[in-house]
């Protein structure tokens, strides 16, 4: 089956994804493969993905990560029950690189 | 990349807070940090408003954790609040004027990608620059509101598609259809502009 230019390019992201259905993708393979103008404009969609999909297109603001833990930080120690011993996170803030074990027994 | 802890893993830590070990709410969100605040800033388009809308996200879950019933992913569950969160805050931005919650008509209609015989592909070496990174920004920030979401969920924090349909709240196939305008837009505006990061110069081998 022949298919038109403009018809293949409805099909690119369904191409990436690799969600068409096996009679439609062998139309636009062939298609694309003796088609210039088609196969530029899927690398190209395809190259776009890969620079858009890289982490340092969109970076977390300095110190951002510090100001959400401290936030959270005095915010479970409002929350969490101080009735029963559990409270003692309180004074090991500085030297805890993973989680507290609450001396629960 | 952060190494995306496994759905078990969370639960159990999700369990854990439950009973008490509060603290260990820190390692479970470490991992989203980042996919929270870039779907806040997808909406707001301010790095200090997505700051204070991630940061909300974050107390919101921890409040309502009990609420969560691992249905879904930990993650989609997030998103999800992260997005309601930003809406709300841009309802209430009664002066924002560049981006309405109406969206474009989803309707009929081709997107026409940017035609061209001769791409040459651009290596990822060129985010180094931060004039090449901000044109990758604004591309993606000039997508209407409903296409920026799913692509960012989809193509930038790569989420399923079923994922995304879930955190959106809409069809898979809304997603799909959705995905392809977004891709499709990004790549007409892009292409010209890439082609401009370096004209005339060959690019490195860096293998």
């Amino acid at each position: 089956m022949v298919i038109e230019c403009k018809h293949v390019w409805d099909h690119i992201s369904d191409y990436l994804d690799g969600t068409l259905a096996p009679e439609v993708l062998k139309t636009v393979q062939e298609h694309l493969e003796h088609c210039e103008l088609c196969s530029a404009i899927l690398d190209s969609t395809r190259n776009i993905l890969i620079l858009t999909a890289d982490d340092r297109v969109f970076e977390l603001p300095l110190g951002f990560s510090e100001r959400l833990h401290a936030r959270l930080e005095a915010e479970i120690r409002a929350i969490a029950p101080d009735h029963d011993g559990r409270k003692n996170i309180a004074e090991e803030k500085e030297d805890s690189k993973g989680p507290d074990e609450p001396s629960d027994e | 990349m952060t190494g995306i802890p496994d759905d078990r893993d969370e639960a159990k830590i999700i369990a854990s807070i439950l009973a008490g070990n509060t603290n260990e709410f820190h390692d479970l969100i470490r991992p989203h940090e980042r996919s929270v605040y870039v779907m806040a800033l997808s909406l707001l388009q301010n790095e200090a408003d997505a700051e204070e809308a991630a940061q909300e996200t974050f107390l919101k879950a921890f409040r309502n954790l009990a609420m969560f019933r691992g249905e879904s992913k930990f993650s989609t569950w997030l998103i999800s609040i992260a997005l309601n969160e930003a809406r709300s805050r841009l309802r209430s931005r009664k002066s924002m004027k560049t981006d309405s919650l109406d969206s474009p008509p989803e309707g009929e209609g081709h997107v026409t990608p940017a035609l061209l015989r001769d791409w040459r592909e651009i290596p990822s070496e060129v985010l180094e620059r931060s004039e090449v990174r901000k044109l990758l920004q604004n591309a993606i920030a000039d997508l209407p509101v409903i296409y920026r979401e799913v692509f960012l969920l989809r193509d930038v924090e790569e989420m399923s598609i079923a994922e995304s349909a879930e955190a959106l709240g809409i069809t898979i196939s809304s997603v799909k259809v959705r995905l392809h305008r977004a891709r499709i837009m990004l790549q007409k505006m892009l292409v010209p502009q890439l082609k401009q990061v370096s004209p005339k110069r060959r690019w490195f081998q860096w293998s």
